[in-house]
C-alpha cells in the first residue's frame, strides 16, 4: 500500500486526526443500524396490538400495548414454570459442573503423567465433539431419568464439563506451586489444601466459565428438546412452542413480548457485572 | 502410570537433586499419591463417561439397527441406514449443507469481529458502550435471533421496506425464500448473533501486544496502516486461531438459528445435519436420527482432531 510515503510525521498525524474524529461517529453509526434496527423492531413490535404486529416494521405502534402481551405471554407461554424450569435445571449444572470439574482440573494439571495425560485429552474432547443427542435419550430411558430434570441435568453436565476441564487447568498450571506446599507442611490434607488454597485462587476462572455455561444452558432449545421436551418447561422451549404453535402464527406481537421477558434476566445480569464479564471471557481466550 | 525406566518427564519437579534410592522415578509419584490423589479426578470421569461417552458408543451401535417409535424390537440391519441415506442423496447434501453453512459462519463471524474491534479499540468511554451494545444479540437465545431476523427479512419486512426507502422503487426480495442465496442469509445471521463474542477476542488480541513494539514501529516511520498490517495482524494469529476454531465447530452443531428462521427450507436447501436429526427424531425415525448423529459425530472428529492438537500446543506453551 504506502511502501515510500510516510517518512514525515505531517500526513501520518492529520491521518490519526480525521480518524479520531470519523472513528466515534461510524462506530455510533455501526451499532445503531446493525443493533439498534433489530432490537428497535423486537420493542416497538411487542408493544402492538395483533392487528399491527401481522406484519412487523420499524413504526411506532399506534397505541402501546406492551404490558397487555406481557400479560397474555406470562400466562400462555407459562413464563413462571418455564423461567423455575431454567433456574432448576441451570443452577445445579453450573453448580455440579464447577465443583467437580475444578476437583479434576487441579489434579490433571499437576500430576504430569502419561495416564493424567490421556485422561485430560478424553476430557477435553468434548469441547469439539458433538453430544450424540438421540442415544443419549434411550440411555436416560434405561437409566429411568427420561424426561426428568436431573437427566437433563446430567447430559448438560456431560456436555459442558470438558470446557470447564479445559479452562480450569490452564488456569491452575498459572499459580504457583509453592503455595500448595506450604499448606502441606503444616500438614493439610488434600482436601484441606484444594479449598482452602487451590478454590480461592480459581475464582476469575471460575467466574468465566459460570458466565459461559449460564449463556449456554439458558439459551439452549436443542438438546432440551431432546431429553425433556413436552414434560419440562424451559424458556426457550416454551418460546419454541409459542412460536411455532399454529395457534400463534404471525402473533408477532407475543413472540416478541417473550423473547423480550425472556432476555432481561441475562441482560441484567450483565449490564450489572458488564466489566467483570467482559474481562471474565476474555481472559480465557487469549493467553 | 509411567512404566518407570524411562521419565525424565515429571515437569513438576520436586527437590532439584535425585535422590539416589532403589527406584528415585518412582518418588514424584508417591508425593502426588498424598497430595493430589487420582480420585479427585473419579466424579468428573464418571459424568463424562454415563453422559457423554456411553451415547457416543450408542451412536456406533444403534446407527446400524432400525430403531424406530413404530416398533418395540430394534434389530441390527448392517449398513442400510447409510445406504439408504445415500441413495437418495439427503447424506451427502446435509454433510455438504453443513460444511458449507460452517465455512461461511467461520468467515462472517470472524471478519465481522475483527472489523469491530479495530474499530472499536481505543477505550474510550463511547467505544465501551458501543461494545455492550454489541454483545447483546450474544446473550440473546438463538431461537429469539431468529425469530426476529424471520420478521425483519420477510418480503414486506423492514429490511426491504428500508431498501424501497433508499432506491425508490419496489423491492420484495425474500431473503429466506431463495433455494441458492439463503444459506448465506442465514450464514450471516448466525455470524450477527456471534460476533460480539469474536470482537472481545479480538480485543483481548490487541491489548496483548507490548507498547514498546508499537513505540519501535512508530520511531522507525512506519505509517498507521503499516504498523497495523505488519505488526498487529500477525500477532492476533492466537486469537484468529481460537475464533475461527470455535467458529467452525460452533456452527456445524448448530440447530436453533436455522430452525427459526428457515426451519430447513426453502426446499431443504439449509437443512444442516442437526435440522435433519430434529425433523427425523420428531417422526419417530430413530435409527436414521442416530445415523446422522454419527456422521456428525464422524465429520466433526475428523475436522477436530487437527484442533484439539492446536489448543494442547498452545496449552504447553502457556
Amino acid at each position: 500500500m504506502t511502501t515510500s510515503a510516510p517518512r514525515h510525521s505531517a500526513p501520518r498525524l492529520s491521518d490519526a486526526r480525521v480518524w479520531t474524529r470519523l472513528q466515534p461517529i461510524a462506530a455510533v453509526l455501526l451499532g445503531a443500524t446493525v443493533i439498534g434496527i433489530p432490537l428497535w423492531l423486537v420493542v416497538v413490535t411487542a408493544g402492538k396490538s395483533q392487528g399491527e404486529a401481522l406484519s412487523p416494521n420499524l413504526a411506532l405502534p399506534s397505541e402501546w400495548h406492551l404490558w397487555e402481551n406481557f400479560a397474555t405471554v406470562w400466562t400462555d407461554g407459562e413464563i413462571p414454570a418455564a423461567f423455575f424450569g431454567s433456574l432448576l435445571v441451570v443452577v445445579p449444572t453450573v453448580a455440579g459442573v464447577l465443583t467437580v470439574g475444578s476437583l479434576a482440573s487441579w489434579v490433571l494439571a499437576r500430576r504430569a503423567t502419561r495416564l493424567t495425560a490421556v485422561l485430560y485429552a478424553l476430557a477435553i474432547s468434548g469441547i469439539v465433539l458433538p453430544p450424540a443427542v438421540v442415544t443419549v435419550v434411550l440411555l436416560l430411558r434405561y437409566l429411568g431419568l427420561a424426561g426428568t430434570a436431573v437427566g437433563m441435568i446430567g447430559v448438560y453436565m456431560g456436555i459442558y464439563l470438558s470446557t470447564v476441564i479445559f479452562f480450569v487447568t490452564g488456569f491452575v498450571r498459572t499459580i504457583p506451586v509453592s503455595l500448595e506446599e506450604a499448606a502441606q507442611i503444616d500438614g493439610a490434607g488434600p482436601f484441606t489444601v484444594f479449598r482452602r488454597v487451590v478454590l480461592p485462587l480459581l475464582r476469575p476462572v471460575l467466574a468465566t466459565a459460570t458466565i459461559l455455561i449460564c449463556l449456554y444452558v439458558w439459551n439452549d432449545v436443542f438438546y432440551a428438546f431432546f431429553v425433556v421436551g413436552g414434560r419440562l418447561d424451559t424458556l426457550p422451549l416454551n418460546l419454541f412452542r409459542v412460536a411455532s404453535a399454529g395457534l400463534y402464527l404471525d402473533n408477532w406481537h407475543l413472540i416478541f413480548a417473550y423473547v423480550i421477558l425472556m432476555s432481561l434476566p441475562l441482560v441484567i445480569v450483565f449490564v450489572v457485572a458488564q466489566r467483570k464479564i467482559i474481562s471474565g471471557i476474555t481472559s480465557g481466550a487469549v493467553k | 502410570m509411567p512404566t518407570a525406566q524411562q521419565t525424565p518427564t515429571p515437569v513438576r519437579p520436586g527437590p532439584p537433586t535425585p535422590t539416589p534410592r532403589h527406584r528415585p522415578t518412582r518418588h514424584p509419584g508417591t508425593t502426588h499419591r498424598r497430595t493430589h490423589p487420582m480420585w479427585f479426578i473419579a466424579p468428573a470421569l464418571a459424568v463424562l463417561v454415563v453422559f457423554f461417552f456411553v451415547p457416543t458408543l450408542f451412536n456406533f451401535v444403534y446407527a446400524f439397527t432400525d430403531w424406530s417409535s413404530f416398533k418395540t424390537s430394534i434389530n441390527a440391519v448392517g449398513i442400510d441406514n447409510f445406504t439408504d441415506l445415500a441413495a437418495d442423496g439427503t447424506l451427502f447434501s446435509a454433510l455438504r449443507i453443513t460444511v458449507v453453512y460452517a465455512v461461511l459462519v467461520a468467515v462472517f463471524q470472524n471478519a465481522f469481529g475483527f472489523v469491530l474491534a479495530v474499530l472499536l479499540e481505543r477505550d474510550t468511554r463511547l467505544n465501551r458502550v458501543v461494545r455492550v451494545f454489541f454483545l447483546i444479540p450474544v446473550l440473546m437465545s438463538a431461537l429469539a435471533v431468529g425469530y426476529v431476523f424471520q420478521a425483519l427479512l420477510k418480503p414486506d419486512g423492514s429490511l426491504n421496506q428500508l431498501v424501497e426507502a433508499v432506491v425508490r422503487h419496489p423491492f420484495e426480495y425474500a431473503w429466506l425464500g431463495d433455494t441458492t442465496w439463503t444459506i448465506v442469509v442465514v450464514a450471516v445471521i448466525h455470524a450477527w448473533k456471534w460476533m460480539g463474542l469474536s470482537m472481545l477476542i479480538y480485543l483481548a488480541g490487541l491489548k496483548t501486544i507490548p507498547e514498546d513494539l508499537l513505540e519501535a514501529a512508530h520511531i522507525d516511520g512506519a505509517s498507521r496502516w503499516r504498523t497495523f498490517w505488519a505488526i498487529k495482524s500477525p500477532l492476533l494469529a492466537p486469537a484468529v486461531t481460537f475464533n475461527v476454531a470455535t467458529a467452525l465447530l460452533g456452527s456445524m452443531n448448530g440447530f436453533d438459528i436455522v430452525q427459526a428462521t428457515t426451519g430447513g427450507g426453502p426446499a431443504r436447501t439449509t437443512e444442516i445435519l442437526n435440522i435433519f436429526i430434529y425433523r427425523t427424531f420428531g417422526q419417530g425415525l430413530f435409527a436414521q436420527a442416530t445415523t446422522m448423529s454419527l456422521v456428525l459425530f464422524l465429520l466433526v472428529a475428523l475436522m477436530a482432531f487437527p484442533v484439539i492438537r492446536f489448543l494442547r500446543k498452545r496449552e504447553e506453551i502457556l
